[in-house]
């Protein structure tokens, strides 16, 4: 796909996608995200933080293509151009992996700074798929960042690991630690909702999660089989066909861009002739 | 389904149980998280120990500080071990 880049002058807006607990959905999101504002002609870069666990590139589908990788950069061993590799679909898109033999100590503030730099200068948006924990792979993540999507799942221990990422977020940041900036934006990305159970009671509401966490809604991404349809084949979900996860997460990105899109929570299935017949009686 | 489980009175709803269980941690977790106070309690419980050895001889062990959160109030309970018989110096 040929995207018409918008502006001459790069945005350089470097936006965190993190989370505190794992297997929420990070790297699908950072990878859809990212897509999804490669998409609407942003150019857009997509940065692994994950040091020695590898795993953005095979979301992308571009796992048989690396060659350099973040830390080799850093560690300046490869030029930044090497290891940025170019998305088959989108000439918008770029994703730099990070390395799978290195530990995370091998990421330097500096050096990550410097990367940071050089990529503002030339994209857009710059997605930092951060790392689970709250160790110096996802403080690196975080730690120049202008936004933030915190992933949440509408589960007690992602909840309570969303609040503390945010309390992070708002304070271990050079916009925290930088007098008169302004703080950064952060936002929630709930994902893997499920509004049956919520129905049923089973599941917190996003009104619940909301009110919790106290900070602006991003999206609310369902529960969908299309998400591991997506991985399995190393598509980013909203390259991949239609579906309940991708329409909501390209109204996120939407939002990231500053467009209003009105909220709309839909369920991955249509209520079968049973269900039609008997309502939500189960 | 059973007709024995239409019976039965709906369970209670799971997910404003969860709801409750973070808003009352999350209270206090955002309140000493990084903050100096958050381990307060062994300093109090140390200074207990002093200001009471100023006038009763009492062990390390004699003083125990206890802290119950709860959604409404929290609790702080210090038990202090007193020696049953003081040593009268007159007898």
């Amino acid at each position: 796909m040929t995207t018409e880049a918008k502006k001459d002058s790069p945005l350089g807006r470097v936006i965190v996608i993190t989370s505190g607990k794992g297997g929420v959905g990070k790297t699908t999101s950072a990878a859809a995200i990212s897509a999804g504002l490669a998409k609407q002609g942003f150019k857009t870069v997509v940065i692994d933080f994950d040091v020695g666990l590898r795993n953005l590139d095979m979301i992308m589908g571009c796992e048989r293509r690396v060659v350099f990788d973040f830390i080799n950069v850093i560690q300046g061993d490869a030029k930044l151009k090497q290891a940025l590799i170019k998305d088959k679909r989108l000439d918008t898109l770029s994703i730099l992996p990070t390395s799978q033999t290195r530990d995370k100590d091998a990421l330097t503030k500096e050096g990550v700074e410097q990367i940071l730099k050089e990529l503002k200068a030339e994209f857009d948006y710059i997605v930092c798929d951060s790392p689970a924990g709250i160790e110096r792979g996802a403080q690196m993540a975080m730690y120049f960042a202008d936004e933030a999507v915190v992933v949440t799942n509408p589960e007690v221990s992602s909840v309570r690991d969303s609040d503390r990422v945010l309390g992070l977020l708002s304070s271990q940041t050079r916009r925290a630690e930088t007098e008169g900036a302004e703080p950064i934006k952060a936002q929630v990305l709930l994902t893997r909702y499920d509004q049956e159970r919520v129905e049923k009671g089973e599941m917190m509401t996003v009104e619940d999660v909301l009110e919790i966490l106290a900070v602006p809604l991003l999206g609310v991404v369902p529960e969908s089989k299309a998400v591991l349809k997506a991985s399995n084949v190393g598509t980013p979900v909203v390259l991949d066909e239609p579906s309940a996860a991708s329409r909501a997460y390209e109204d996120a990105v939407s939002r990231l861009t500053g467009t209003q899109v009105e909220m709309r929570i839909v369920g991955e299935r249509r209520p079968g002739l049973f269900q039609r017949l008997f309502g939500r009686a189960s | 389904m059973s007709l024995f489980d239409l019976l039965r009175k709906p369970r209670p709803k799971t997910a404003q149980t969860a709801k409750d269980r973070l808003q009352i941690l999350l209270a206090h977790e955002r309140s000493s998280t990084g903050s100096a106070e958050a381990d307060y309690l062994p300093m109090l419980q140390r200074d207990i120990i002093a200001a009471i050895r100023k006038h009763v001889p009492i062990g390390e062990q004699d003083v125990e500080v206890r802290m119950e959160r709860g959604d409404q109030m929290s609790s702080l309970e210090i038990n202090i071990d007193l020696p049953g018989a003081v040593p009268s110096k007159a007898g």
